[in-house]
């Protein structure tokens, strides 16, 4: 009877504990993300998928939408090259300023995406870094590419490269160096022993690391707002499609198509970098 | 050692030029909010502070009122999310791990997704400064949660608290004597990445905020996008200042993997 009476006790303990936070939630974040779901499906007095087959069919939302994917493919897959490069670097090779170097190359890791895009205005701007660069040397300026896509692509690898980078540093130090020596003395080349032993030891950290790179450019939106003037990418045309063009059903299609994304990319990065 | 020297040519020049380009625009942006006139060259007009005085004068309060909404979110994170955090904990069953994967949603859904929710569903709070701060509270409050329900497992307070119980020591006993100091640290880490990431807020805040209620991420796009390039450094200058020994404290607790594991961040 003691016992019964305990865990009753220790139930409404754990209850009084999960309530605020869950009210909290539950009005903030879940019931507006139903009222949003709904409000995606709707088309006139009914319900139904229109908005969602607008985004294949209708030709603005349409390049939007193969703009957003084919950027956020691109950038992940540079990103991961260049990450695991950089990893390989850090953990392997010996050379003066190491320490220095990664502290550079994660220091921007929690820069808002606004920042992001003005440093590619620094940068590649009217008055950038690499035009004036030009100006000086040719007497033209070169590279004024912050508001072209282009420039969104090297602002999507700002933002990607310090968090993938320290992902792969993490797997790469797990790395056993005497299965590649092993591998070397039985006379494989360099070039077959990092396809064949380091490539699939770091397989798992990629595909998280990918993942999760791909989740960020797809659902990016400060950057892009700050530099976007000649296209729109997914996140930016909800904001247009919500505040100029009033059509909060599109918008909600569009903020539930980016979640979904999102969320399963999140979530595989978290099974995948726990199994890894 | 090594017979390809070139290889290690290519990783080290990859290694430059990639960290050049992540910190050379922070540099000229700093150097730029010094300068008088920014053309072709920096300082060929010379030095000036008044980038500075601009900004304090008309963007001010977008510092002051990103502060409060931080400090707010920062304290309702603590006083909903560590008893959450801790009770999530207290039981293996199925439910609470559907629980806890529902209540670390906010940081993989995107903000501007979050924002569209909300705007539509409590219209009757647009305006609010409240508004905006509970939507700072609900995005940044698994960043407490989960360093929490992590700390309770690693130190397996479960069975501590149990054998404190059977001991005789009170509930009150039990959590000031052995659950809190077990999970002070990790509370203090997801207090500061919260407010890390509160201060540094743009897609979730862009769609709540009224010219009263303006943060400083929003001020920042503002200047961006129709002020002086000197001034747009100025601003962004104090916003490290005040923002980067934050992130470097969060790095140094080791949370930035946490904070790193956000899909719907930039």
């Amino acid at each position: 009877m003691d016992g019964i009476r305990r865990s009753v006790r220790e139930g409404w303990w754990t209850f009084a504990l999960l309530a605020p936070a869950l009210i909290v939630l539950a009005y903030f974040f879940l019931y507006p993300l139903v009222i949003l779901g709904l409000t995606s499906l709707r088309v006139g007095d009914h319900y139904g998928f229109t908005h969602y087959a607008n985004l294949l069919l209708k030709p603005q939302y349409r390049q939007s939408l193969f703009d957003t994917v084919w950027l956020s493919v691109l950038v992940t897959v540079v990103t991961l090259v260049l990450s695991t490069i950089l990893a390989i670097l850090l953990v392997r090779r010996d050379f003066p300023c190491r320490t220095l170097l990664q502290s550079l190359i994660t220091f921007p890791i929690s820069f808002p995406g606004v920042v992001v895009g003005f440093m590619i205005i620094i940068l590649f701007g009217k008055t950038g870094v690499i035009p004036n660069l030009g100006v000086a040397l040719t007497g033209r300026p070169i590279l004024q590419i912050a508001y072209e896509l282009s420039g969104l692509f090297l602002a999507y690898l700002y933002f990607s490269i310090p968090k993938t980078t320290m992902t792969m540093v993490g797997s790469v130090e797990k790395l056993n160096p005497s299965l590649e020596e092993a591998a070397r003395s039985l006379g494989a080349s360099q070039a077959t022993t990092f396809r064949r032993i380091v490539l699939p030891a770091l397989s798992p950290a990629l595909a998280s690391a990918g993942a999760l790179a791909f989740a960020t450019s797809m659902s990016a939106f400060g950057t892009a707002f700050t530099l976007s003037q000649n296209f729109s990418v997914l996140p930016v045309l909800m904001y247009t499609e919500y505040t100029l063009s009033f059509h909060i059903e599109a918008a909600s299609a569009i903020a539930i198509a980016l979640g979904v994304i999102t969320v399963a990319m999140t979530y595989a990065y978290r099974v995948l970098s726990e199994r890894g | 050692m090594r017979k390809n020297t070139w290889l290690d040519v290519v990783f080290i020049s990859v290694g430059v030029l990639v960290a050049a380009f992540l910190i050379v625009p922070v540099v000229i942006s700093i150097l730029g909010s010094f300068s008088a006139y920014w053309t072709t060259s920096l300082f060929s007009q010379g030095f000036t502070l008044k980038w500075y005085q601009y900004v304090w004068e008309n963007y001010g309060h977008t510092i002051r009122f990103s502060v409060m909404i931080a400090v707010f979110a920062v304290v309702a994170d603590v006083l909903i999310g560590v008893p959450l955090g801790y009770a999530l904990t207290r039981s293996n069953s199925r439910w609470m791990k559907l629980l806890e994967e529902i209540t670390a949603l906010p940081v993989a859904v995107p903000g501007t997704a979050v924002a569209l929710a909300l705007v539509q569903t409590h219209a009757f709070m647009r305006g609010s400064w409240l508004f905006l701060a509970i939507g700072h509270v609900v995005v940044t409050l698994p960043l407490v949660v989960r360093p929490v329900a992590a700390a309770m497992r690693t130190a397996q307070l479960r069975a501590l608290e149990e054998a404190a119980a059977s001991l005789g020591a009170s509930r009150i006993t039990r959590l000031l004597r052995v659950v809190f100091p077990n999970i002070r640290g990790a509370i203090l880490a997801g207090a500061l990445m919260a407010l890390t990431m509160s201060m540094g807020e743009f897609n979730l805040t862009f769609f709540l905020y009224t010219p009263l209620t303006m943060t400083m991420p929003v001020g920042l796009y503002e200047s961006y996008a129709s002020l002086r390039i000197e001034i747009g450094s100025a601003y962004t200058t104090i916003f490290l200042a005040i923002t980067l020994p934050l992130m470097l404290l969060v790095q140094y607790l080791g949370g930035e993997s946490t904070l790193r594991a956000r899909g719907g961040g930039v």
